[in-house]
């Protein structure tokens, strides 16, 4: 079968891990994989992988149109400003992976239908895709609640150099994307680097306010939200209940990476690659194939 | 640069620890009217965890951020008024912005020691809006000096006017404390601090040796109210460097009267060292935890000295209080196991 061609921009963790899950795609396959320095060890990946790189960034698929038809950006936000119009003009089905609120946010779980029909996706963030559908979960079932809070909890191993000087559009998009999700009126998101050797696995709290919680349907829904969400990112697990206590319902999840390119406790890298490779197949199928 | 020795006032912001958080606007207020005229360079007011930090995770305040900052800078008129902030809880937009319009004129932006990088945008865009920085390495303790200075040089290369090593756990026995503080005052270019905690009885003496290794920013708080065995009770301390003949420009008799006329009443407890902190500080975890600890131990019928162990060998770090129960839980079963084992 005839695969459909991806472009990756960003060499760093999450790029490289795009790459290698790429490699396994019975749909997609990597037609350039662009970043700005030419010695990374993405770059070296990509060269043992006989994948075609550049240096040159967003410009080689300006240059060179045909080498793809769907990007993967995994830069940052500010990048992502620059290179979204050109791909818009390129016609270039866009998932952006950088927390720049550009496109139209997609959280596979939730919304995958109407980002097909959008030319650029936004996949959030790492903390938001592992809890949004949680949220999502309880406000099916509970819908008059008024405050979630989610926690992200990150090994520092795992958070790259552009996680991290992009912390403060991170933790405002997850914020922003629960209540736009979710309409819960009011949410907060918590985001910690935990430097703890060996690196901890990837574990999110979620915390909804409430007074009269219906445990049983709560459990129902998140575990079948669970089940969707394991469908692409088979690392997905609820930990912790719902657990009802003072006013509140506690649950919480673990990610395990896939260990493609990073290790296994990497699961903030996993959840988010997972996601935009699961949209990008399912866009090849559904659009181009 | 300035070698002045000044103070960083954090009780409205460490004693918020201590009461859970329920921090009233009229302590607020009665307190900075007494304290305003004593020679402080700034009073840091807010949630114990900075801006933004109300939350189910780590407590809910009892009035709004900026309810806390409005209040106090209503009374503030000689000394300036600071905010905390840890990048991950608060945020530019929903936090930094409100405060620079409620007045706030330095802030502390504050991290774990071994993650400097992520203070860079607030660092860089609290100096873009012409106000007063200082980033915080917290937890020094898990992090050896050559760490510790490479993350203290990232943090002068945003901009900040200082580095300030926090002693959250209250950890430090005093040659750890002279020796970085020396490291750092040997290898950067700007204001060096110290802040404190008393769970090995050594807040005012290791901030006096941080003096003497050259840190020009101690901060502390009034009564030593903060959270655990609390921090450098800055009225003793500033009576201890009047006899040493240490020009402090702080009025000791100002301090007292906020001590007694104000916090005394805001504590619920004296503050004091419990056999919580010790074992906390042992642990090396953040003090902040005990409530939570405490809480836990009971709800699952376990020793809070085990739990802060074993938080002490997983290595957490504040923010992370919802390991508390993870811990618990996985003790209350060893427990339960043990006990079926045995005949």
């Amino acid at each position: 079968m005839k695969k459909v061609k991806v472009g990756i921009i960003g060499t760093g963790n999450i790029g490289t891990d795009l790459l290698v899950k790429i490699q396994r795609s019975e749909i997609l396959e990597c037609g350039i994989f662009a970043g700005r320095s030419s010695d990374s060890n993405g770059i070296r990946k990509a060269e043992q992988l006989g994948v075609t790189t550049s240096c040159d960034s967003i410009k080689y698929i300006q240059n060179n149109p045909d080498c793809c038809e769907i990007v993967f950006d995994a830069t940052s936000s500010k990048i992502h400003l620059y290179n979204a119009p050109i791909l818009k003009s390129l016609k270039k089905y866009t998932i952006d992976l950088t927390p720049s609120q550009v496109g139209k946010m997609c959280v596979p779980a939730i919304n995958m239908a109407e980002c097909l029909n959008s030319d650029n996706i936004n996949l959030v963030t790492c903390g938001g895709q592992a809890t949004i559908p949680i949220v999502y979960a309880i406000m099916k079932v509970h819908p008059e609640i008024e405050y979630v809070e989610i926690v992200a909890s990150i090994s520092s191993k795992s958070a790259g150099p552009g996680t991290r000087a992009n912390i403060d559009e991170f933790t405002q998009t997850t914020r922003d994307a629960i209540t736009e999700f979710t309409g819960v009126k009011r949410a907060k998101a918590i985001i910690v680097l935990n430097p703890a050797e060996p690196p901890v696995l990837m574990h999110n709290t979620i915390y909804a306010k409430m007074e009269n919680p219906n445990i049983e349907r709560l459990h129902i829904e998140i575990m079948a939200m669970a089940k969707k969400i394991q469908k692409y990112v088979p690392g997905f697990k609820i930990t912790l209940g719902p657990v009802a206590e003072n006013n509140r319902v506690t649950t919480m999840v673990e990610v395990v990476g896939l260990g493609d390119f990073l290790p296994k406790y990497s699961g903030n890298l996993d959840i988010i690659t997972c996601a935009a490779v699961n949209m990008a197949e399912e866009y090849a199928k559904k659009k181009i194939l | 640069m300035d070698n002045k020795l000044i103070f960083f006032d954090s009780t409205l912001r460490d004693g918020s620890h201590a009461v859970s958080h329920k921090i009233e606007a009229e302590n607020i207020k009665n307190y900075c009217r007494e304290i305003d005229d004593a020679g402080l360079h700034v009073v840091i007011v807010g949630h114990g965890n900075g801006l933004g930090a109300s939350s189910l995770q780590v407590g809910l305040s009892a009035i709004t951020d900026n309810k806390m900052l409005e209040t106090a800078h209503n009374e503030l008129k000689k000394t300036k008024l600071g905010a905390f902030l840890i990048p991950g809880f608060g945020t530019i937009k929903d936090n930094l912005d409100p405060a620079i319009d409620r007045g706030v004129e330095l802030f502390c932006v504050a991290v774990h020691c071994t993650e400097a990088d992520v203070t860079k945008q607030h660092i860089e865009y609290i100096r873009t809006k012409g106000k007063e920085v200082y980033g915080v390495l917290m937890m020094y303790h898990m992090a050896n000096k050559e760490q510790l200075l490479e993350e203290a040089l990232k943090i002068q290369s945003y901009g900040a006017q200082g580095v300030i090593l926090m002693d959250s756990a209250g950890a430090s026995v005093p040659k750890l404390v002279s020796d970085t503080i020396k490291c750092f005052v040997d290898h950067l270019n700007i204001r060096v601090g110290f802040h404190a905690h008393n769970n090995l009885g050594l807040a005012i003496s290791n901030s006096l040796i941080a003096i003497e290794s050259g840190a020009t920013i101690i901060d502390g708080t009034i009564r030593g109210f903060g959270a655990g065995a609390g921090n450098c009770q800055l009225e003793v301390l500033a009576g201890l460097l009047s006899k040493l003949n240490i020009d402090t420009g702080l009025d000791l008799y100002k301090l007292m009267d906020a001590s007694d006329n104000v916090v005394a009443k805001m504590m619920k407890v004296p503050q004091e060292i419990t056999s919580m902190s010790l074992i906390s500080g042992l642990a090396g975890v953040f003090s902040g935890f005990a409530n939570n600890v405490k809480k836990a131990a009971i709800r699952f019928k376990v020793d809070p000295r085990d739990i802060f162990i074993e938080l002490g060998r997983r290595k957490i770090v504040a923010g992370q209080e919802d390991f508390i129960v993870d811990v618990a839980i996985d003790i209350a079963t060893k427990k339960a196991k043990d006990q079926s084992l045995s005949f």
